[in-house]
Formats: C-alpha cells, sequence, structure tokens
C-alpha cells in the first residue's frame, strides 16, 4: 500500500489519525449517541461491536459524514469534518467506506467501479488508473470479473470489489459498517481474509461487525457500544476473556453460547 | 370515395402532420434539457434550487398548456413584441415551441425524479464517500441510472407532448394539423367524420411506434441489481 508523503513532523505522527470529542446525535426522541469520545491511532485496527441498536453503524457513518452530527467535533488527521462542499468531498476521499450492502454503482464495470474514484475525484490518467485498479482487484482476487457488472458477480466478489474500490482512493482510515451481515456465510471469510490482509499491512481500520473471529484475529482494541454509549474498551484477549461491564457479559454470552 | 380522395388533392395532409413532428422535436429536445436541469435542482441539497424547481413544476404542470401557448402569441409577441425570429411564421414557431418545451420540461422533471426514486440511496452514499460532490455524483451515478428507470415515463411525457402538439394552433400555427383539419371540416363540411378518422389515425400511427420502443428501451438498458 502506498500511502501520499506525510510531513513527519512529531505532531503527525503522535496526534490520533481519527478523533472525536463529545459527539451526540439524535434520531428524533432516541439519543443515539452520547458523548462519544474516541481516538484511533495511525495504523490501529478497531473493531467496534454491540447489540444491534447501539448506535455502532451511526458512529462509522458519522466519520464520513454520511450521517450528520448535532454536537461535538470529529477530526481526521487534524482536520475538523467539514459541514458540507467541496471541503468535505476532499475528505471524503482520504475516508474509504464499505457498506453493509456493497453499493457497487450498479451500472459501471467492475474495473470502471475501481478507477472512477481515482480518474474524477483525483484527476489520474485513465492508463495509470486501469494499471492501479487492476492490481488492487488481483489483491482481492476478483481480477477475472473485471469487465462484468456488479449483478453478475457473487455478494462476497462484490464486497471485496468495494474494498478495492475504497483502496483505490489511498485512504488515511478504512470504514467498514457491517461488511459481512448481508453475505451467505460461505462467503464471509473470503472478505474477512482480505479484511486481515488489510489490517496486517498496517492500514487504519474502523470495523463494525458481529464477526468476533475477526475481533480476535485482527483487532488492536475492541470497542463496545450499547445505548449510544462507548461502554468498555479493550484487547480482544481481555474483552473475550474478562469483560468488565454487565452489558458486555451478557452480549457476549448471547452470541457466544453456541 | 373518390370524394374521401380529392381532399389529399386539395389539402397537404403530410405537411401539415410534419408540422406537429417539427414541433414536437424541437419541444421534445428543450423539455428533455430543461427538465433535467429542473429535477437537478429539485434533488440538490440547497433549499432556494429546491424550492425553485418545486415552484415552477407546480406552476406550469398545474396551467391549462392552451393558456401557455395562448400567453406566447398575445403576450409575449402581440404585446410585448418579442419575436424570436425576423419572419413572422418562424417567430411564431418558435414561440409555440418554446412553450411547449416549458410547459412539458414540469412533467419531463418530475419522470426524472421518479427515475431518480428507482435509484437505491446506497449508491448515493457510494458516490459520496469516494469523494464525488453533488454534480459530479448526479452526473456520473444517480442520474445515468434514474434515466434508465425513467425511460417509461418519458415515453409518456413525449407521447403527450406530441398530441399536445395541436394545441400550438393556439398559439397560431396555423399550417399544423389540427389547424388544417378545422380548415379541412368547414370547407368539406360532407366528409367531416372521414377527416376526424383521418386525422386521429395519423396521430396514431405517428404515437404506437414511441411505446413500443419505450416498452423495448426500458427493458433492454434497465439497471441489473
Amino acid at each position: 500500500m502506498t500511502s501520499e508523503a506525510q510531513p513527519s513532523t512529531p505532531a503527525s505522527s503522535t496526534r490520533p489519525l481519527v478523533s472525536l470529542r463529545k459527539v451526540n446525535k439524535h434520531f428524533g426522541d432516541l439519543h443515539v449517541l452520547r458523548d462519544i469520545d474516541l481516538d484511533v491511532a495511525r495504523g490501529e485496527v478497531v473493531v467496534v461491536i454491540g447489540p444491534s441498536g447501539s448506535g455502532k453503524s451511526t458512529l462509522c457513518r458519522a466519520i464520513n459524514r454520511l450521517e450528520t452530527i448535532d454536537d461535538g467535533e470529529i477530526t481526521i488527521d487534524g482536520k475538523v469534518l467539514p459541514a458540507e462542499g467541496k471541503e468535505l468531498a476532499k475528505l471524503r476521499a482520504d475516508v474509504g467506506m464499505v457498506f453493509q450492502s456493497f453499493n457497487l454503482f450498479a451500472h459501471k464495470s467492475i474495473l470502471e467501479n475501481v478507477t472512477l474514484g481515482p480518474v474524477k475525484v483525483k484527476g489520474m490518467k485513465p492508463g495509470p488508473a486501469k494499471d492501479l485498479a487492476m492490481s488492487l482487484l488481483k489483491r482481492v482476487g476478483v481480477d477475472n470479473q473485471a469487465q462484468k457488472l456488479p449483478a453478475q458477480l457473487s455478494g462476497g466478489q462484490q464486497q471485496r470489489v468495494a474494498i478495492a474500490r475504497a483502496l483505490a482512493m489511498q485512504p488515511k482510515v478504512m470504514l467498514f459498517d457491517e461488511p459481512t451481515s448481508a453475505l451467505d456465510p460461505e462467503m464471509i471469510n473470503e472478505v474477512l481474509d482480505a479484511m486481515v490482509a488489510l489490517a496486517k499491512e498496517g492500514m487504519t481500520m474502523i470495523v463494525v461487525t458481529h464477526e468476533m473471529g475477526f475481533a480476535r484475529r485482527a483487532a488492536d482494541r475492541v470497542i463496545f457500544m450499547a445505548d449510544g454509549q462507548i461502554m468498555e474498551q479493550a484487547t480482544p484477549e481481555e474483552f473475550f476473556t474478562n469483560p468488565r461491564s454487565e452489558r458486555a457479559k451478557d452480549f457476549l454470552g448471547k452470541i457466544l453460547s453456541h | 370515395m373518390e370524394n374521401y380522395l380529392s381532399l389529399f388533392e386539395t389539402y397537404d395532409v403530410p405537411a401539415a402532420f410534419w408540422v406537429n413532428i417539427q414541433l414536437s422535436f424541437w419541444a421534445a429536445i428543450f423539455a428533455l434539457v430543461i427538465g433535467t436541469v429542473l429535477a437537478l435542482f429539485r434533488i440538490s441539497p440547497i433549499p432556494s434550487l429546491q424550492w425553485f424547481g418545486a415552484a415552477y413544476v407546480n406552476i406550469f404542470r398545474n396551467t391549462p398548456l392552451t393558456i401557455i401557448l395562448a400567453f406566447g402569441f398575445l403576450g409575449l409577441f402581440s404585446v410585448m413584441q418579442i419575436s424570436l425570429a425576423s419572419d413572422l411564421n418562424a417567430s411564431l414557431f418558435r414561440i409555440a415551441i418554446l412553450g411547449l418545451a416549458l410547459y412539458h420540461a414540469a412533467f419531463v422533471c418530475e419522470a426524472i425524479r421518479s427515475g431518480v426514486n428507482t435509484v437505491p440511496l446506497g449508491q448515493a452514499e457510494a458516490a459520496r464517500a469516494i469523494g464525488l460532490s453533488f454534480l459530479p455524483a448526479a452526473r456520473l451515478i444517480i442520474l445515468p441510472q434514474a434515466f434508465r428507470g425513467a425511460i417509461a415515463p418519458l415515453g409518456n411525457v413525449l407521447i403527450a407532448l406530441i398530441k399536445n402538439s395541436t394545441v400550438a394552433a393556439a398559439g397560431s400555427v396555423a399550417t399544423e394539423s389540427s389547424g388544417l383539419m378545422k380548415t379541412m371540416i368547414e370547407f368539406r363540411s360532407d366528409l367531416v367524420v372521414p377527416i376526424f378518422l383521418t386525422f386521429a389515425l395519423g396521430f396514431v400511427i405517428l404515437v404506437i411506434p414511441i411505446g413500443l420502443l419505450t416498452t423495448w428501451a426500458s427493458r433492454r438498458l434497465a439497471v441489473a441489481r
């Protein structure tokens, strides 16, 4: 993974890459994010788990402003997330996003899905963009499908293309919003393998998932959310063997009991 | 029968239909352009543009076409002396095109908006997530899929437009088919029913292929999901 040349001042190497301060959000009467404070370091892999409705997806989507927040502050690499316009678009280009339902551009070929961002957002020439796209597609194992349309691929293949599409923007951080929840069981591993490989290469990742196996294998830190709050955060080892809060014990008891 | 055929020697029916085709052709192009811009306004994140789009659609969609075209002729041309060409007939012809286009643009806008509704929200989110701002996202991702979903309703607008081009007689484009029909009925009242049927059949022949074509195209170009 080639990352953009960063000035290696002490400030940029020690400050968190993603930082949330006192972030609040309501959906009507529902308080979905309550005073969220979170720092994610460069190269860190953070897995967010919790019962449905706990606000974990909303948290993930707020980080590239697909959800607005009511108050608080989100900064990415030292820059406060802008509200609208070109500045926001520019910042989003630095934040890769992988959705639960893949969201590949349905009218464009697999190759075009991956080259579109580099060409139209970054102004890359079509030739180099194609080379980049093909190498990324090869990395996630779908380079032989490059000319097909998304609907012709299996869910697992589509999700791997979605990962390649996000990587093509050479993002500073990757967000995964339940990337395997819409997949048939036999396709989950092919996507998780691609994500584990990415984590091993040092990509900064924030992953909302129900895959505890992935959390154990790849996470540096597990964050447990319930009722819009971060209840607990720990290393995966510590969290899974010795959860502190009652909510976390209850949650783990339910999902790990069979 | 000979009586009936003699009509075509006296009156140039195909030429009258040709006027309707020309009116419809140009009005359709302008309506498509204006309607697309209006649809962009309506789905844009800017409230004043949304408001303008909604106001335009509600005013033009709810005003009778006859009034719009009569205003074009009596208001723009006669009173305000706005002329779109040096030649009188050409000017009236263009004003009729303008009126037809402005009116049908409201329907084109709504057809495209219904097409936008066929595009899942996730497509726009994915476009934004890779850093596309509103206009590029609309141009590259949303509208291409929306147009494919809007082919059938757009076809309906085109069919209505072709038939509505007869209202251009109200804008005093006297050479078009319903104008000619009126003249023919006036002078050949013995053949009223055959004259009516002739023009009705003419429009059916014009319009049926469009219905077939849009049905075929909307199947052929549907976005696989």
